[in-house]
């Protein structure tokens, strides 16, 4: 594991009491984001998402199988992460662990709660058939803030998918049925100073995480709050009003690419 | 039955509309990841390969560390979208069996000597496939381990060749691949063109073999010019001011 | 400006032969030629052909100053993280406190920074280091950064010039580690303005003309303050 000099984490609070951040951003300011489709041709949709120099892509493949029992004429969605150990030389090789899972599932919240995919149109044969729905989240470059990059990248990539109905002999093929979906931003607390889209460098000090995800009226989607420290509640007041500023340029941002 | 289906128009061009001996596109770049000691991404035809080298660094667990000198570490992963039918994360027996014999071939080149009880991982990850991954994974590979500064006596590289409709042709294809009458991936050391990898399945007589053989090293050659070019063109700019 | 012209070569180039050179670091020999083993750039100005990498791990050498980091407190000692392909061991009798047994983690622990001395490195490349020298002790307060090994030179200067400069214009206290760790303590504005200048000559250290580049951008951000 990289050792973090505690003179490291003590520089970063200075900055943070004279409310400055180690590379010069507001607290509430994103890095470069930058957002491509269209990377994979195996997969029915990909996006690459790079935010300063994380780097995070995602493949949407599709299958036909059986529905869950209790939603019968409902497909099926499925996330899944992984913290390969090409993107990080703390990342070890071998099934997911926690970090993993908890990335996966809270994408995978942000995208199932919100009906952003209308799994309830992807149904071929009530009880019988459905399209089945993965997303696989490939960690590339782990510079901080996975879980924003790894959610943009989902929608990015299920934006531009399409169902493979013509492989299966189900007809011609056509684009994943999707609503508006809801814009995640990350922030992180340490030394009673919150900051949004941690680098690495803040992540490695970070005590408290808080996802928001917000939705095209202004409405809250999915939460998350991570590590093992606290929020009080004006933090989280703050917080969500910043992912609801961020929110909407992110979701301008992509947008502009799925050609919306 | 394989050898069915017609690969080779009576023009003498090849499904994708090769000649016998020519290589697909491949484009490599070097330098690419910001985490990783030495990083390359790669494409090959069809294929899109990223690789980040970390090291040397202490091999752990203790057990696994040589007191002579550095173990190379390569493990060859495909994403779960980087095939028609989508795979199963995680590293299946072939993945097992290729980052074995990748590990190998790095392994002759590599001055491990001077790392003694060391690890360097080189994590190679398939996220496009479409025939040869294992030959664009070992391609990239060679130019992340010398991007991350390790030292070797020479940058390996890979190529495949085999057997189609009864001709022998460089660099297959997907449908080549899998419908073609052999397979011969080769990795060499082309300063002095010895073999660090070779594998072979389909059918072969003694003569195809050679010509198999003798292709694949010819492949392997202009490959390595790419290499060498794309670390030189990352790094020419340090000489320079901007 | 140098009479010889700068260029890179990467492993497995040849860059000369026994006869008429000796070979120097980065390179190796087989059947009478020298060859570069890393990718680096080619310095053949002596009698030796050397290729100094672009990247890497740091290299110990027995008496070079380093800054470390430590990973965690063991019974003999600690170990020492000093970008090295192995962490170095630091002695409990190396180390200029009185240390009771079982005490270890009071005086150093995971994270603390100490500006050590490479003390041995054996054969099989197990390292030592030591903090029992007047001019190391356990750093409390500042920054470190990190910067590639074979950029240290560069940044330091002949005889210390380049350094010496950074120090006089920024007013801040700097010290570079031969492992490319570098500590810098000053106000807030002083040590940001160190980290841009550091930057600069990591990303132009082999040109030419850099001292004076970076005596100029020293100079405006001087100006800019008035």
């Amino acid at each position: 594991m990289t050792v973090v000099p505690i003179i490291k984490r003590d520089y970063i609070c200075r900055l943070a009491d004279q409310g400055k951040r180690i590379d010069g951003r507001k607290f509430d300011e994103f890095r470069n984001i930058e957002i491509t489709t269209n990377v994979v041709n195996k997969a029915e949709g990909s996006a690459r998402v790079k935010i300063g120099n994380t780097q995070v892509i995602v493949g949407i493949k599709m299958d036909v199988g059986e529905p869950y029992s209790d939603s019968p004429d409902s497909g099926v969605l499925t996330t899944a992460a992984e913290l390969i150990p090409l993107a990080s030389p703390d990342f070890e090789a071998g099934p997911p662990q926690a970090d993993a899972i908890e990335l996966a599932r809270v994408v995978d919240r942000g995208v199932r709660e919100s009906e952003v995919v209308e799994i309830n149109k992807l149904c071929i044969e009530p009880g019988e058939k459905v399209w089945i729905v993965f997303i696989d989240i490939h960690i590339i470059d782990y510079d901080g803030n996975l879980f924003d990059a790894a959610s943009l990248a989902s929608l990015a990539a299920l934006f531009t998918a399409t169902v493979p109905a013509k492989r299966f002999e189900l007809g011609e093929d056509y684009p994943l049925p999707l609503k508006e979906p809801p814009i995640s931003c990350t922030s992180v607390k340490f030394n009673n100073v919150v900051v949004m889209d941690p680098s690495l460098d803040e992540e490695q000090i970070a005590e408290a995480r808080l996802t928001v995800a917000t939705d095209t009226k202004g409405d809250i989607r999915a939460m998350q709050k991570g590590l093992n420290g606290s929020f009080t509640k004006d933090e989280i007041q703050k917080v969500i009003q910043a992912s609801l500023e961020n929110g909407k340029k992110l979701r301008e941002q992509l947008n502009k690419i799925i050609g919306k | 039955m394989k050898s069915d289906m017609v690969l080779i128009d009576d023009k003498g061009k090849r499904l994708d509309g090769r000649g016998f001996e020519d290589l697909r596109d491949i484009k490599i770049e070097a330098g690419v990841l910001h985490r990783a000691d030495g990083s390359c991404y790669l494409e090959w035809g069809g294929n899109k390969v990223f690789v980040a080298v970390y090291g040397p660094r202490e091999a752990i667990p203790r057990h696994i560390q040589n007191p002579l000198r550095a173990i190379v570490n390569a493990r060859y992963n495909m994403a779960a979208f980087s095939v028609e039918d989508r795979k199963r994360p995680g590293p299946d027996r072939r993945s097992r069996e290729i980052s074995k014999v990748i590990s190998e071939a790095l392994e002759k080149v590599v001055l491990t000597e001077q790392f003694p009880r060391a690890a360097i991982d080189v994590n190679i990850e398939v996220l496009d496939a479409e025939a040869g991954t294992r030959c664009a994974g070992l391609t990239a590979a060679g130019v992340a381990l010398a991007d991350a500064g390790i030292p070797m006596t020479d940058i390996p590289v890979a190529c495949a060749t085999g057997k189609i409709n009864g001709h022998v042709v460089l660099d297959l294809g997907k449908e080549e691949d899998n419908f073609g009458e052999a397979d011969l991936p080769i990795a060499i050391s082309p300063r002095t063109k010895e073999v660090l990898l070779l594998q072979m399945d389909g059918h072969l007589t003694l003569d195809e073999f050679n010509k198999a053989f003798d292709l694949a090293i010819k492949g392997c050659l202009s490959i390595s010019e790419l290499q060498k070019k794309a670390i030189l063109e990352k790094y020419k700019t340090v000489l320079e001011v901007e | 400006m140098a009479n010889e012209k700068r260029r890179i070569a990467y492993p497995s180039q040849i860059l000369g032969d026994t006869k008429s050179k000796r070979a120097g670091r980065g390179t190796f020999i087989e059947k009478d030629k020298i060859y570069a083993e890393k990718l680096g750039i080619v310095n053949s100005q002596t009698d030796y052909i050397n290729v100094v990498p672009l990247k890497g791990r740091y290299d110990p050498i027995v008496g070079d100053f380093v800054i470390g980091i430590v990973e965690e407190a063991l019974s003999s000692g600690w170990l020492v993280d000093i970008n090295a392909p192995s962490p170095a061991l630091l002695h409990v009798n190396e180390v200029p406190w009185n240390v009771e047994f079982g005490d270890n983690e009071k005086y150093l622990n995971h994270g603390d920074a100490i500006m050590a001395k490479i003390l041995q490195v054996d054969e099989s490349k197990k390292l030592q280091i030591t903090l029992n020298d007047r001019n190391l002790y356990k750093i409390k307060d500042g920054h470190i950064i990190d910067v590639e090994p074979s950029r240290v030179p560069r940044i330091i200067g002949k005889k210390g010039s380049m350094i010496a400069l950074i120090k006089k214009y920024t007013q801040c206290r700097i010290f570079v580690g031969q492992n490319g760790r570098i500590w810098i303590d000053g106000t807030i504005d002083s040590i940001d303005k160190v980290l841009r200048v550091i930057n600069k000559i990591e990303n132009e250290a082999v040109t030419f003309g850099l001292t004076d580049r970076v005596e100029e951008l020293l100079k405006k951000d001087a100006k800019d303050v008035r």
